[in-house]
């Protein structure tokens, strides 16, 4: 086992859901031993691997380039044939199975998403459903249904080819497609390498919003370690021939190192990227004084006066933020709504990481930005008081988590010396 | 007799000679598609069986038709067997090379997402890459049928069908008052006949080649 992750941390971190493969959940995978040797190649690509990634959790794999991450993604599945080693999916060894029977239960997504431009987005997609026999008003349901699930307007979407799609709505395809017929399990390989940094972004957030609602095992692979932090539950960092350099959580990785070769990939700005691992759901938001469009001028004018903010938010129809409102704003614009106050030009969602906040926070002029739920609706607001605070927290309690798992360890290297020294041959120890 | 005088006196003989040029021409066509594409099929995926077959089916369209048609007679007899067979040998070359091309070239990433969902090498073969592939294979079967329209009036000189028979009757009787007429409506004929099927093959474009993957 070059697994070098502590079982402290791994379990301070509460597995999603434990009641995992039934319902569509996540099944758990176990790689064991696994190795990859091409012929006339004296290295194997893949050198013994061994990893148990639990039910309903995101794993990340991460590493240089060549370094067989991807290899090892695709033995998963068996794209590549492994040389060696066993594969476990929810218990069951899958190393001999037919694979096109087990591609059929393991989601696919790849960069650049990799559809069919001969098909439509709906054939596409229905493509697994059809293959295992589903009924067609079945298939159609469960299109329309992936459709809305990755954020594209089934009527609109439907009915076109790949082409007629830019990069990102191709890839929201592609994990459609994946998840087509819910497979507990879903494999992608650097699906978001291809698109802008914008999109990539967004993809990254709808794939978390995603992961909440499914509880998928997921296991993704990236060169990208900023990447790793914001989707990963438990990042591995591998080195070449795949070789596992740490798995662990984010947090354990950014405070705690196992070596050069990890601190070199984490690269500097640890405590930034700290920022990439909460998220605004889990900070506190302040609610504030809204008002709609529709509310009458009177009662504005008497919320702003009786209020403790000297502000007010104005949402549209929708319940969508709009405008905020200052005392002074509306005497101003005399008395019409439309011309006073200034319009909302960021928000953030729930999903936001504190570093999307921060930065919306720091833009804005007033030091403030309205949280917003799914459909764009107003939620609450994030200042900058409540975001130090936050961050001084978590900063605090990484501290803690980190000292306490040095001291860990040094108890077990001291336990482990003190055996070999007392027992000469009995020093062999977990 | 001027030419127009001809042809309306012999406008039936003429019809009969077009259908039935037209009707050998198509069933080589036929013929040659399933095996060119099969051989296409059989052979991509490795580089030498597809050379190989490239390079065999080039070969056959080396050999003059006259001397093709001349070499099968003794073995197959005169009539319908050495039209048919010379056809389809000579209709292989674009349709197994751009099947082989047409195939090579579908992307790659595209071909492993199709076996990382799970499907099946038929599957693979009939729903993605011979759809992918179709546009090319076309235009193959386009070029192989101009080029059967010109080699099937050959195939009169084996007592085939066709309008070959116009065009080697008015060489026979060169001189004689009718000969050039003969050899005219013989040639216009195969011309007219392959630009027909020419605007077929531009229909039947439209109705197969996917939207997704129309230019």
């Amino acid at each position: 086992m070059s697994d070098t992750a502590p079982q402290k941390t791994a379990d301070g971190q509460a597995p999603a859901e434990e009641q995992a493969p039934s319902d569509g959940h996540g099944a758990s995978i176990e790689l064991e031993n696994l190795t990859k040797k091409y012929p006339g190649s004296p290295q194997p690509a893949v050198d013994n691997v061994s990893m148990e990634i639990k039910a309903g959790e995101t794993v990340i794999f991460v590493g240089p380039s060549g370094c067989g991450k991807s290899t090892t993604l695709k033995m998963i599945n068996r794209l590549i044939e492994p040389s060696g080693g066993r594969i476990r999916i929810g218990g069951e060894d899958v190393t001999d199975i037919d694979p096109v029977k087990l591609r059929r239960k393991v989601g696919y997504a790849i960069q650049s998403a990799g559809l069919f431009p001969h098909m439509t987005v709906a054939q596409n997609i229905a493509l697994v459903p059809k293959m295992i026999g589903w009924s067609r008003a079945r298939i159609a349901s469960r299109v329309e249904e992936l459709l809305d699930l990755v954020g594209l307007d089934p009527g609109e979407f439907h009915g076109r080819y790949p082409r007629q799609l830019s990069g990102g709505q191709q890839q929201r395809v592609g994990v459609a497609r994946a998840l087509a017929a819910d497979p507990p399990v879903l494999l992608m390989d650097e699906p978001f390498g291809a698109v802008d940094p914008i999109t990539r972004d967004h993809l990254q957030d709808e794939l978390i919003r995603l992961q909440h609602e499914l509880h998928k095992t997921i296991v993704f692979v990236t060169h990208d370690f900023d990447e790793a932090i914001k989707l990963g539950d438990r990042i591995a960092v591998l080195r070449e021939r795949s070789h596992i350099a740490q798995f662990d959580t984010p947090e354990a990785i950014l405070t705690n190192p196992a070596d050069d070769f990890v601190s070199g990939f984490v690269g500097a700005g640890a405590a930034l990227k700290r920022l990439n691992l909460t998220r605004v759901r889990d900070v506190g938001i302040t609610d504030y004084p809204t008002v709609t469009v529709d509310t009458p001028l009177q009662e504005i004018f008497l919320l702003l006066r009786s209020s403790g903010t000297n502000e007010i938010l104005l949402l549209d129809r929708r319940r969508r933020p709009y405008k905020w409102l200052r005392r002074g704003d509306l005497m101003r614009a005399r008395g019409s709504l439309a011309r006073a106050g200034t319009l909302v030009h960021d928000t953030v969602t729930r999903d936001a990481t504190l570093r999307d906040a921060l930065e919306a926070v720091l833009t804005d002029n007033a030091g403030r930005v309205a949280v917003t739920g799914r459909r764009g609706e107003y939620e609450g607001v994030v200042d900058m008081e409540t975001l130090m605070n936050s961050v001084h927290e978590l900063l605090e309690a990484d501290r803690l988590d980190a000292m306490e798992h040095r001291h860990d360890l040094e108890e077990i290297r001291a336990a482990q010396t003190h055996a070999e020294q007392e027992g000469g041959a009995g020093g062999q120890k977990a | 007799m001027n030419f127009w005088e001809y042809l309306s006196s012999r406008h039936e003989q003429l019809l009969a000679d077009a259908w039935q040029h037209a009707s050998a021409v198509f069933q080589c066509m036929v013929l040659a598609t399933l095996i060119g594409v099969l051989i296409g099929v059989v052979t991509y995926r490795s580089n030498w069986a597809g050379n190989l077959a490239t390079t065999a089916t080039s070969t056959i369209l080396t050999i003059p038709s006259l001397a093709m048609i001349g070499l099968l007679v003794p073995i197959v007899g005169l009539g319908v067997p050495p039209t048919v067979i010379a056809l389809t040998l000579y209709g292989l070359l674009p349709i197994v090379r751009n099947s082989i091309v047409g195939l090579r070239g579908v992307d790659p990433t595209l071909v492993d997402a199709a076996r990382g969902i799970g499907m099946s090498g038929a599957a693979r073969l009939l729903r993605v890459e011979l759809p992918l592939a179709w546009p090319p294979i076309l235009t193959g079967i386009r070029v192989s049928t101009q080029m059967l329209m010109g080699i099937a009036a050959i195939a009169a000189y084996a007592s085939g069908p066709g309008l070959g028979n116009e065009i080697f009757r008015g060489l026979a009787s060169l001189g004689s008052a009718n000969a050039l007429n003969q050899v005219l409506a013989g040639t216009l004929g195969i011309i007219i006949l392959a630009l027909l099927f020419d605007a077929g093959y531009v229909l039947i474009g439209r109705l197969t080649i996917p939207r997704g993957i129309r230019v």
